[in-house]
């Protein structure tokens, strides 16, 4: 898409000027006003802006919230209370970055599930959903550190139990999970590393969504039929409008974001941390923040050994497993179809790769006793089935709708349809397109 | 979209369906022995109704000043509210005179001087309560061992989990009071007899109430009578314990008036600015096929 030249024209003398220079304005308008976008992006499309919104939200409260802050285990709590009871707007601030947190991950697990639904990943995207893949990666250890630096209960006692992961890594791992605490346990070296790290990280985010939205822009948008752009009448430029579109998006998401922040700001966080760390008093459960939690009903799921591999290192193995399957994503699909529109087994298994994944988070919450422990095993199973046995399977062996020819073919046959006539309806099964 | 939409809503009913199933496998498996519970607290905290609660709530001042009453002449004795200044009663409703007759009721610990002497002064309303224990060991030793919780925070950090499907309606009912309904449910659950054939550690008392056991160090704190109101409410037990939850509440979050009423305006200026950016899209889009 963009090997199409530019189509840029400096009108102003100040333009001209800086063109010659350092063509900032031309990039700016290529990028974002002239720049193609498919005519058939639905809202899940709108979920990348959103996520740029809130990554820039959160590093403006985080910067202004380091001003008040104090990376001490003596104080680090107390700091907390005083920008909450005494800093002007102090409370709104911390509510808007605590609860922002929660919603940067509600809008990367949609982002995320958007591409799954709609095969964004293949080639020659795959560059663009590995890069994706880092930047979770990366929201995932800058959102544990984070809910470290309250100092609460669930704080320390869970930065106590993920640290505790790295030590069940055979010969390095306790080398490692003593570089992460700064020491035995976790103590005010663990604290203040982390503020550290928290504070670097999102930078670095921020510069790994640079690379992913320049490789967006080399290879240009998927879209809801799965189909490359193959002409202009495909497209309509980015503004006005998918600028147009992505604003109404955020502002819906903006107001459920409000609606937690204003009405609800500890729904999605737990009691016990509202109480200061004690090394010396385990809360009856630990969990993590909910972002977390499928991944930890997977840690907690493999309760047996496995030849030399005992449970614990079993299930540090599974947890970091069900996120490395999302980097082999690009290559486990043998479908050369893309969007699950036109693969109805794949949708399918799609919604049911949903529902595992949310009954998996539920049973992260749950205490690992009884039935759950059962539950969470055959979730963890059919979670790991997904990837390696349904995604290379199922593209071989299922039969694809009928495609339309091109996004503007697709457009209009769904238009014409009007009265109700579901977009697919017509389309008589077919083989491959 | 509306297709998304179905989708969406299937795979809620799956999941609700799913997790209801768990959730009664694991109740069925427990075979309920009322003398040896395993899970806690026994009863779930009663849900009351707090003048705080909704979107529009706002705390009632002389609730929190009876509240205030009883934390002072009762609470205080063991639990600390170190978080809390006196400057912060005007929320209360009472004027900087008042605040500063209250504060200088209390003898603040200060110093060193410039003699190097620490000394007692009274306090100012830029004070915070003064505990009652010189430090968390002495806390301890007083009372059995465990140190009795500082109170500044107590209503946020206190809830009995909702469980599935409470949870989820939580979200509409903006259900924000566990840390009130659980402190209101405590100070009323003493005096019951305990199943026959349960075992009550000794120098514990049993309430149903209790988040992590059978039976807490804390004594039944309120008794009937026990705390003189000057404006006529009841002098029970229940009353005392509905205005001091509700007075925590407010020791907790003591903007939160402010941010509802903040949320408010938010919430209207972005329906308005998305109806309006809506009608903007639909007149961009319009005549464009997509």
């Amino acid at each position: 898409m963009s090997e199409g030249h530019s189509t840029y024209t400096p009108k102003t003398g100040i333009e001209r000027w800086f063109d010659a220079r350092m063509p900032l304005p031309r990039l700016v308008y290529d990028s974002f006003v002239a720049y193609p976008v498919p005519r058939n992006l639905n809202y899940a499309w709108t979920f990348g802006g959103i996520l740029s919104i809130m990554l820039v939200a959160q590093i403006l409260t985080g910067i202004v919230l380091a001003m008040h802050y104090t990376a001490d285990t003596n104080l680090a709590f107390g700091s907390v209370e005083k920008i909450m009871r005494d800093v002007n707007s102090g409370w709104l601030l911390r509510y808007l970055h605590s609860n922002g947190a929660s919603f940067f991950f509600v809008a990367v697990y949609i982002h995320i599930f958007r591409g799954l639904y709609y095969g964004s990943y293949k080639a020659p995207r795959e560059l663009l959903w590995i890069l994706g893949c880092i930047i979770y990666l990366l929201m995932m250890a800058t959102g544990f550190m984070g809910y470290v630096l309250p100092w609460g209960q669930m704080s320390f006692w869970g930065a106590t139990v993920i640290t505790g992961f790295f030590s069940a890594i055979p010969l390095v791992g306790d080398w490692i999970q003593q570089l992460l605490l700064g020491g035995f346990a976790v103590d005010n070296p663990t604290l203040n590393r982390f503020f550290s790290l928290h504070y670097l990280l999102p930078f670095m985010i921020a510069g790994v969504v640079v690379l992913h939205v320049w490789a967006l822009h080399v290879v240009g948008q998927s879209n809801p039929t799965g189909i490359e752009v193959k002409s202009k009448t495909d497209t309509v430029a980015f503004t006005p409008y998918a600028t147009i579109k992505d604003a109404f998006g955020m502002i819906v998401f903006l107001f459920v974001f409000a609606y937690f922040v204003f009405y609800l700001p500890n729904y999605l966080g737990h009691p016990d941390n509202y109480t200061v760390a004690n090394p010396l008093k385990t809360p009856a459960h630990i969990v993590p923040e909910w972002y977390f939690l499928p991944f930890y009903a997977i840690l907690r799921a493999i309760t047996f050994n496995v030849g030399p591999i005992n449970s614990k290192l079993g299930g540090v193995l599974c947890m970091f497993g069900a996120i490395a399957m999302l980097f082999l994503v690009p290559w486990l699909d043998t479908s050369k179809v893309r969007s699950a529109v036109y693969r109805p087994w794949y949708k399918l298994f799609f919604w049911l790769f949903v529902v595992d994944a949310i009954l998996l988070g539920w049973l992260g919450s749950q205490p690992a006793e009884g039935s759950y422990v059962f539950m969470a095993q055959m979730a963890t199973l059919f979670y790991f089935a997904f990837f390696l046995i349904v995604l290379p399977v199922l593209g071989l062996i299922e039969t694809p709708r009928r495609l339309p020819n091109s996004i503007t073919e697709a457009v209009l046959e769904k238009n014409k349809g009007g009265g109700g006539h579901p977009a697919g309806a017509t389309a008589a099964p077919e083989t491959k397109g | 979209m509306k297709k998304i939409l179905t989708s969406l809503a299937l795979v809620g009913l799956v999941a609700a369906g799913i997790g209801a199933a768990g959730t009664w496998a694991s109740a069925a498996e427990e075979a309920h022995n009322a003398a040896a519970p395993t899970h806690f607290p026994i009863d779930e905290p009663k849900e009351m109704s707090w003048s705080f609660a909704g979107p529009f709530g706002t705390y009632d001042k002389a609730q929190l000043q009876r509240g205030l009453k009883v934390y002072k002449e009762v609470c205080s004795a063991c639990h600390s509210m170190n978080l809390v200044a006196f400057r912060t009663l005007s929320d209360l409703g009472y004027s900087d005179a008042q605040i500063k007759t209250l504060s200088a009721e209390y003898t603040i610990h200060d110093g060193p001087n410039d003699a190097g002497d620490m000394f007692d002064r009274p306090g100012k309303p830029s004070d915070h309560f003064p505990a009652p224990f010189a430090n968390e060991e002495a806390a301890a030793a007083s009372n059995g061992g465990a140190a009795p919780p500082d109170m500044s925070l107590l209503a946020k950090a206190r809830g009995v989990e909702r469980g599935f499907p409470q949870f989820v309606f939580d979200i509409f009912s903006q259900y924000d009071a566990g840390g009130p309904d659980y402190i209101h449910s405590l100070l009323t659950g003493y005096d019951q007899t305990p199943p026959a054939g349960m075992v009550i550690p000794e120098g514990t008392h049993y309430n149903p109430y209790f988040m992590s056991g059978v039976s807490l160090k804390m004594p039944k704190p309120l008794s009937d009578g026990q705390v003189t109101y000057d404006d006529g409410a009841p002098q029970t037990v229940d009353q005392y314990s509905r205005d001091v939850s509700a007075f925590l509440a407010w020791a907790a979050e003591p903007h939160m008036e402010d941010r509802k009423k903040t949320g408010f305006r938010v919430l209207v200026f972005l329906l308005l600015f998305g109806a309006l950016v809506y009608l903007t899209k639909r007149k961009v889009w319009e005549g464009v096929a997509h």
